[in-house]
């Protein structure tokens, strides 16, 4: 394997001597998709600032890939109605040419809103615009902050999924926040059940069954994901593909 | 030149020509205090050039330096103040414009022997306007401009979402600190024109005017320079014919093209 993107050594950030994030070990490598999920307050946003460079580190250490280019994808876009701003100019600030651009919003399904006002979007309109905007940049690593907040269910399993073939395109890292316990089990390699401290991590098909996160969500939420998992492994997932990977390979019994 | 000479030695046309380069600077300056909401913040500062002017003849430095200096201490202060978030922003920004406000009455009202024409000060006057302010206000005038011209992508990604923008590499405290800076400048010259009291409305309503026919921030902060020089140029003429008060003139004019603007089209576009 090679150098990691980003390894993260002890880190421990601090709010009024309150640990946020208590001595995190984290490695990122090109072509994960490593997802954070972990109750309020658990420290996540926190950590992944602390990745993106805009969050003070108490303790331990944040060290990037030399060169790392990180595609950076915020919770909300809100802009203020005063401020007029079409997605043609809001991409442009990038720095990016416009060929470019058209063909980062052409990847993520909004190239047809090109000179569309960004205040004219959707939910999930405009989380694709932002992941556009991330994409242009061709990174080395995607940082998204519960990218489908806001989008509709169908939405959601289709936003995921192409965060999924991203990866594939870029060969990228990827870290993100989700709550959408269930499709992030689907459509990620590895969760890290956050709590300030890393309380588990592992593959989806394991993590359901780690004490350590049936006592953080209790025990309905573990055995409704383990139960999906298994369901999972002989279905096909919400866009009608052929689930593939790791999840075949569950050996779980049934619950 | 005799013909230039001319013109400076009419109180009106430096009156107008200084109002002109205020506008200049006022429009863009005024579309980042709209998009980011920082209405009361200019209010704030406008307040405490009073207190500058005060302090100016307390330690006898040009009135014009005096301004600018406390209007950049005090906005330093609040972005110090606003980051331990015991009280809220406008609660801050209350106290610390109305304080300044006050203190500089009362500090003037210590001092019998400066002659101050505090309607002037207030809310502008016509006859104010020397020569030196002309070099003062285009002074200023061009600094903003190149500043703005430099700086203008990162201003506007850091408007349109700071975190993103700072992940990209955007410096966006230093980015605020420049932005205070020229805020303070422009009201330190603004002063003479409009009165400290109605600065904040040379910034806002050409800029609100503007959002209602643009569609992109640039063509916004064109359109707002355009709307304050109808509004300097318009409210000075009043002002001159009519014998109005300068300020409350500039701001009667801006605040009629706003409703003219507003009127003569149908829904806010976005």
């Amino acid at each position: 394997m090679t150098d990691p993107l980003v390894n993260l050594e002890n880190l421990t950030v601090r709010f009024d001597e309150r640990p946020v994030v208590d001595q995190v070990n984290l490695k990122i490598h090109r072509g994960d998709i490593i997802t954070i999920i972990g109750p309020n307050g658990a420290g996540k946003t926190t950590l992944i600032k602390a990745v993106l460079g805009i969050q003070k580190v108490s303790e331990g250490q944040v060290s990037l890939k030399k060169n790392l280019v990180i595609g950076y994808v915020p919770q909300h876009l809100t802009l203020e109605a005063t401020l007029p701003l079409s997605v043609k100019r809001f991409m442009l600030l990038s720095g990016q040419s416009l060929a470019e651009c058209e063909s980062a919003l052409a990847r993520t399904g909004v190239g047809h809103l090109l000179h569309a006002s960004v205040h004219h979007l959707s939910g999930g309109e405009k989380q694709r615009l932002l992941l556009a905007r991330a994409l242009a940049r061709k990174p080395d690593l995607l940082v998204l902050d519960e990218p489908a907040q806001g989008v509709d269910i169908n939405g959601q399993a289709s936003l995921y999924d192409l965060i999924r073939q991203l990866r594939d395109d870029l060969n990228c890292g990827v870290i993100m926040i989700s709550h959408d316990l269930h499709l992030v089990m689907a459509a990620t390699d590895k969760v890290i059940c956050l709590n300030q401290h890393v309380c588990c991590s592992g593959y989806p098909e394991d993590i359901s069954h780690d004490p350590a996160f049936i006592e953080t969500f209790g025990r309905p939420v573990a055995e409704s994901l383990a139960v999906y998992h298994h369901h999972h492994n002989h279905s096909h997932d919400l866009h009608g593909d052929v689930v593939e990977g790791r999840h075949t390979e569950c050996d779980h019994a049934h619950h | 030149m005799p013909i230039i000479d001319a013109i400076l030695d009419d109180f009106f046309w430096r009156a107008l020509i200084g109002g002109l380069g205020v506008a200049l600077v006022a429009g863009p300056l005024g579309c980042f205090v709209v998009w980011r909401r920082m209405a009361y913040f200019g209010d704030t500062l406008a307040h405490s050039a009073l207190l500058g002017i005060a302090l100016s003849f307390l330690i006898s430095v040009p009135l014009n330096l005096g301004v600018i200096i406390t209007c950049v201490v005090l906005a330093m202060a609040l972005v110090l103040l606003s980051r331990t978030r015991t009280l809220a922003t406008d609660t801050l920004l209350g106290i610390l414009a109305h304080s300044a406000l006050a203190i500089g009455l009362v500090t003037l009202s210590f001092m019998p022997d400066v002659r101050v024409d505090l309607t002037g000060l207030l809310f502008g006057d016509l006859l104010a306007m020397s020569r030196e302010d002309l070099l003062w206000i285009y002074g200023g005038a061009a600094l903003i401009i190149i500043l703005l011209a430099v700086l203008w992508q990162g201003l506007l990604m850091s408007t349109i979402h700071e975190e993103l923008a700072r992940v990209e590499g955007v410096a966006v405290e230093r980015l605020r600190l420049v932005l205070m800076l020229m805020f303070s400048l422009v009201i330190a010259v603004a002063m003479k024109i409009v009165g400290v009291l109605l600065i904040t409305a040379l910034l806002i309503i050409p800029a609100a005017t503007a959002r209602r026919l643009a569609h992109n921030p640039e063509i916004m902060a064109a359109m707002a320079v355009g709307f304050g020089f109808v509004a300097v140029s318009g409210g000075l003429s009043l002002s001159w014919h009519l014998d109005t008060p300068a300020g409350p003139s500039v701001v009667v004019t801006a605040f009629a093209v706003f409703l003219l603007v507003y009127g003569a089209a149908g829904k806010v576009r976005t």
